[in-house]
């Protein structure tokens, strides 16, 4: 499987284990990952609020420069899946202004086309269920995260709304992440927060509002006995593991509890040593999810 | 269509009396009845058959009046728009995924049938709002007192005219999407950030604002925007996550409305906020421009203390919010996370290479002269067809369907 391969700007900003674990994870599946290093930002939503055109643009352009290695394209980011797909429901939705926006882009010699066979963006979280196959999946697991509970923690961008996010094709894709937990034979852990937002598009605007959201989930999962959750966004991971001893103190009570990348925890499964995918380089502590997995052999 | 058997698993509430549980409780209902049938007439049949004094608050059953906002399956929406048989399949794939031990177990594989499991269809009162009694919630309280805090009605320029005011029909269409509300408060119930601030002002009323704002005829739009950026439970409160588009039943979108609400303040008014609003979206755009991807550190200083040139122009506000954030980054420093300079210091971050970051900047240009506003509620999305042009290029080298990829 080859993919045209976005990672998004935080995988290589605040998040670099991201990055790192994301390659680690696809060499040993077999994906090989043509990275677009010319693309750019999504806007993460926050430029569509400024400019709306801007966004689509800029995501045009991505589109574009993907659709020139005449591969798929995959990212590895909730809120890149939501903004770029509200963008290409726009492009796709009507031609004049897609040609509008193809004008900018033609200084560039670039273009978007709107594919009637659906060429696709797809997050790795949906990859791995729809193209890899959770199946061929579990043959690739050396050490099954038996008795490890992990509580699933989607971002809202990859799931919402349900009009834009490929529902009728997939019904199933805001179950995925429980789904795979299974596949990589750990156990779920339902709590109330796992569809819920973790408060990160808010921090510099309302803080309080937005961390007592990450340490809510956070408390509800220790509460139900979650070892760590897992998460498909790095925005995400930023209120839940890097802020999170902030909003321990907004939500009055001790948290610690590990939060892992997606690839990191199908990495933990494929064999990989928690270093190597880069979990010591998170703020709330991972030892205890190495702990729990180092009885069990490679 | 043959009928079929459901269990409704209500959350029944019965304040002040002497008998009976005290506090919230669960009880099933065992209903029969069509498919296609609505979650509400499972309700009523309950109600009418089992017992009478099940409450549940409903007028006209067809998604009009707006009377029936409850949570099924734990999303909010309307008990009239829901088909039981939908709402039982739902319950079940969910329980599937979650590993409850009663589900089907043949469900594991997508598009799986697990319209025959035995999971009940959960109903509850809407969240975010005082529960009177069942499924009655206190609209009052909440839904409304915010509809009224932004001043819900037309403020002219006080010269009654002759006749009715005339506006061009075009003026209104970018309107119409927030006249679709029927104030049932199925987003009040779904707001994740209304959960963790019971002062934002919410969908329901910023939808309604914006119903205001974008009215030609509606001579203080400058001063509603203003009061609900600078309020700290204005527009700048709302985290983005689309839970009130996937309740609202008649296609209203609120965040989207938010967001036009941010658009008009941030850009076209240029209202400097206390909330830092204007500022984290303006310096989360510049620093595109200049980098193409985003510079944390960058943006940090910027949404504090604007002056990308190192002349820092910070408001006793991003003071505070800075020095906050410090703690957050020195932890950062400690575990490596944030090592390297280019993490660290603002405005080191690599832009893109060679000439992309030319060509994203001319992007900004073209974009900044035109600011097409696509709305596909009005609009309508294009039939897709094949475009013989674009076939050529829409056939990948390799395809990611499973067969190719062996």
């Amino acid at each position: 499987m080859k993919l045209a391969y976005w990672p998004g700007c935080v995988s290589r900003g605040f998040t670099p284990e991201l990055h790192g674990s994301t390659a680690l994870v696809a060499d040993r599946l077999g994906i090989e990952l043509v990275e677009l290093d010319r693309a750019n930002c999504c806007g993460a939503g926050v430029i569509a609020e400024h400019n709306q055109e801007l966004a689509d643009t800029l995501n045009a352009r991505t589109f574009a420069l993907a659709q020139q290695t005449g591969l798929a394209m995959m990212n590895i980011c909730s809120t890149c899946q939501g903004a770029q797909s509200e963008c290409q429901q726009r492009l796709d939705a009507d031609s004049a202004y897609r040609a509008h926006i193809n004008e900018a882009l033609s200084g560039e010699g670039l273009e978007y086309v709107r594919d009637s066979d659906g060429w696709t963006n797809k997050n790795f979280l949906w990859v791995l269920v729809e193209e890899y196959g959770l199946d061929r999946l579990k043959e690739k697991v050396t050490r099954p995260l038996s008795g490890l509970r992990v509580g699933p923690f989607y971002g809202c961008y990859i799931i919402r709304p349900k009009h834009r996010l490929g529902y009728e094709e997939h019904p199933a894709r805001d179950l995925y992440l429980e789904r795979l937990i299974e596949a990589l034979g750990g156990e779920v852990v339902d709590y109330d927060g796992a569809r819920k937002c973790c408060g990160f598009p808010i921090v510099t605007m309302n803080r309080d509002t937005s961390l007592r959201q990450a340490g809510t989930h956070v408390g509800d999962a220790l509460d139900e006995g979650a070892d760590c959750l897992v998460t498909p966004c790095p925005l995400c991971h930023l209120n839940l593991d890097m802020q999170q001893p902030e909003a321990a103190k907004l939500v009055n009570r001790e948290l610690g509890l590990a939060i892992l990348h997606l690839p990191q925890l199908v990495g933990l499964a494929l064999g990989y040593e928690p270093k190597e995918l880069g979990m010591n380089k998170h703020i709330a502590s991972t030892e205890w999810v190495g702990d729990r997995l180092s009885g069990v052999p490679v | 269509m043959p009928t079929e058997q459901y269990t409704l698993k209500v959350r029944r509430f019965k304040p002040d009396e002497g008998e009976g549980p005290s506090g919230p409780y669960w009880q099933e209902f065992d209903v029969e009845l069509d498919p296609t049938l609505s979650v509400l007439d499972g309700l009523l049949q309950a109600k009418d058959r089992v017992d009478g004094s099940l409450s549940v608050r409903c007028s006209c059953r067809a998604a009009i009046c707006g009377s029936c906002g409850v949570k099924i399956n734990g999303q909010s929406t309307l008990a009239c728009l829901t088909q039981i048989g939908e709402a039982h399949e739902f319950a079940n794939r969910a329980a599937s995924a979650a590993g409850s031990p009663d589900a089907p177990q043949d469900a594991q594989v997508e598009g799986a049938d697990v319209a025959d499991g035995p999971e009940p269809v959960t109903v509850e009162p809407m969240g975010n709002m005082p529960v009177v009694k069942d499924l009655v919630t206190d609209m009052e309280s909440t839904h409304w007192t915010k509809i009224r805090r932004v001043t819900p009605w037309l403020l002219d320029d006080g010269d009654p005219p002759e006749r009715e005011r005339i506006v061009p029909p075009e003026s209104m269409v970018d309107i119409t999407q927030t006249i679709a509300c029927i104030q049932c408060g199925a987003c009040v119930s779904a707001c994740l950030s209304m959960e963790a601030d019971p002062d934002f002002i919410g969908p329901a009323a910023l939808a309604k604002a914006y119903r205001f704002v974008g009215d030609p005829r509606d001579v203080e739009s400058r001063s509603r925007l203003y009061d609900l950026a600078q309020d700290p439970h204005g527009i700048y409160d709302c985290t983005h996550c689309f839970n009130c588009v996937d309740a609202c039943p008649k296609g209203v979108a609120p965040m989207d409305q938010i967001m036009r609400l941010r658009r008009l303040a941030g850009h076209d008014e240029d209202i400097d906020d206390k909330n830092n609003g204007r500022r984290h979206e303006t310096a989360f755009a510049k620093i595109i421009e200049k980098k193409g991807t985003l510079d944390e550190s960058l943006l940090l200083q910027e949404s504090y203390a604007q002056g990308v040139k190192g002349k820092l122009i910070p408001r006793p506000a991003a003071i505070k919010g800075l020095v906050t954030s410090l703690p957050t980054a020195v932890r950062g420093v400690r575990t490596g996370k944030m090592r390297s300079l280019p993490k660290l210091i603002p405005g080191v971050h690599e832009k893109l290479p060679d000439d992309a970051q030319d060509h994203v900047k001319r992007l900004y240009e073209h974009a900044e002269e035109h600011r097409t506003e696509l709305n596909l509620y009005i609009t309508g999305e294009e039939e897709v067809e094949p475009e013989p042009d674009e076939e050529e290029l829409s056939q990948p080298e390799v395809s990611t369907g499973p067969k190719e990829t062996e």
